[in-house]
């Protein structure tokens, strides 16, 4: 198991990179009043047949040949369904026509374990899969009237084109993006009324 | 909320210094492992360590990349090191201390940490 939710989206969405997507979409939102965390991972990679979809929450299976289990997607069930929550996989063949996972964590479950660092994770895949583009939603509601400000999306064709040839490893962009994660999600917890998840 | 306004800036600043950088003789590469076993382990600190280090020192002959799992996995959180005519050199067991110290030692004045070395008869 990992030990915090960001950690599994991070190995999760490694096999998105493998898959050859050019696009990925990362959706995580927090609902008070439903009492979920839902984390959507969606890309435009090459997809799975169906045999290999049936298969891929089985720990001892994997299309590696480095080693002879697959723990990834079934870790990233286990921690959704060990809350009460579900997991889902919706995958077909072809290119472009990709494959989405969503994991749906019960917020108050004492089997959940912290989100822990999304600005991080996110960070890292920027970062390191520069030719991806990267779209990430992050959203939070409180119990009562969801406020205005309480998502925010980072889309790396947004920097890109502002950024020209400046690459995101750059020490001060790469400042620049981290700082931006950060910020913008205190921001939305704090106006969902959050203050830690 | 953080503004394009800002990046705009930092290009400005940013790309007036990519002109004057020599891109000859490049590029040692630092390879974290980062499948499920490594990051498991613990790999995204080390991997995090060795990118603030080498960002922080503006070092762009050094790339800090990552990898998949390359079936030590007992080994992980690994990092291996290649330098342009030299062997390349694997590290076991790292977090990000023994990063610092591959930094310092390794990756600035070319001292290999034989501590954190793989044993030779383990490599695959």
């Amino acid at each position: 198991m990992m030990p915090e939710i960001s950690l599994n989206v991070l190995d999760v969405a490694q096999n998105c990179v493998r898959a050859g997507a050019t696009k990925v979409r990362i959706d995580v939102d927090i609902n008070r009043a439903q009492n979920t965390l839902t984390i959507s991972i969606a890309d435009n990679g090459c997809g799975m047949d169906e045999d290999t979809l049936a298969k891929v929450t089985d720990p001892f299976y994997t299309t590696r040949t480095t080693r002879k289990v697959g723990l990834g997607v079934s870790f990233f069930k286990q921690a959704a369904e060990l809350t009460g929550g579900s997991f889902a996989i919706d995958s077909k063949t072809g290119e472009g026509s990709g494959t989405t996972v969503t994991a749906r964590f019960l917020l108050d479950s004492i089997d959940r374990m912290p989100l822990g660092d999304m600005p991080g994770t996110m960070h890292t895949l920027i970062t390191m899969h520069e030719r991806i583009r990267w779209q990430y939603h992050f959203s939070a509601y409180a119990e009562d009237k969801p406020k205005d400000d309480s998502s925010f999306l980072l889309d790396t064709k947004e920097l890109k084109d502002v950024l020209g040839d400046v690459p995101f490893t750059e020490p001060e962009v790469s400042a620049y993006i981290m700082d931006s994660l950060k910020e913008n999600s205190a921001e939305v917890l704090r106006n969902a009324g959050i203050e830690s998840i | 909320m953080k503004s394009l306004e800002e990046l705009k800036a930092i290009r400005e600043k940013v790309q007036s210094q990519m002109n004057l950088r020599d891109e000859s003789g490049t590029d040692t590469r630092v390879v974290v492992g980062m499948a499920t076993c490594g990051i498991a382990a613990g790999a995204r600190p080390v991997l995090n360590k060795f990118v603030e280090l080498v960002q922080g020192r503006n070092l762009t002959e050094i790339q800090v990349t990552q990898t998949g799992c390359i079936g030590m996995c007992r080994y992980e959180p690994i990092v291996e090191i290649h330098e342009p005519g030299k062997p390349s050199v694997t590290y076991i067991h790292m977090d990000a201390e023994k990063a610092e110290k591959v930094f310092n030692d390794h990756l600035l004045h070319g001292n290999v940490v034989t501590e954190y070395l793989i044993p030779a008869k383990m490599q695959a």
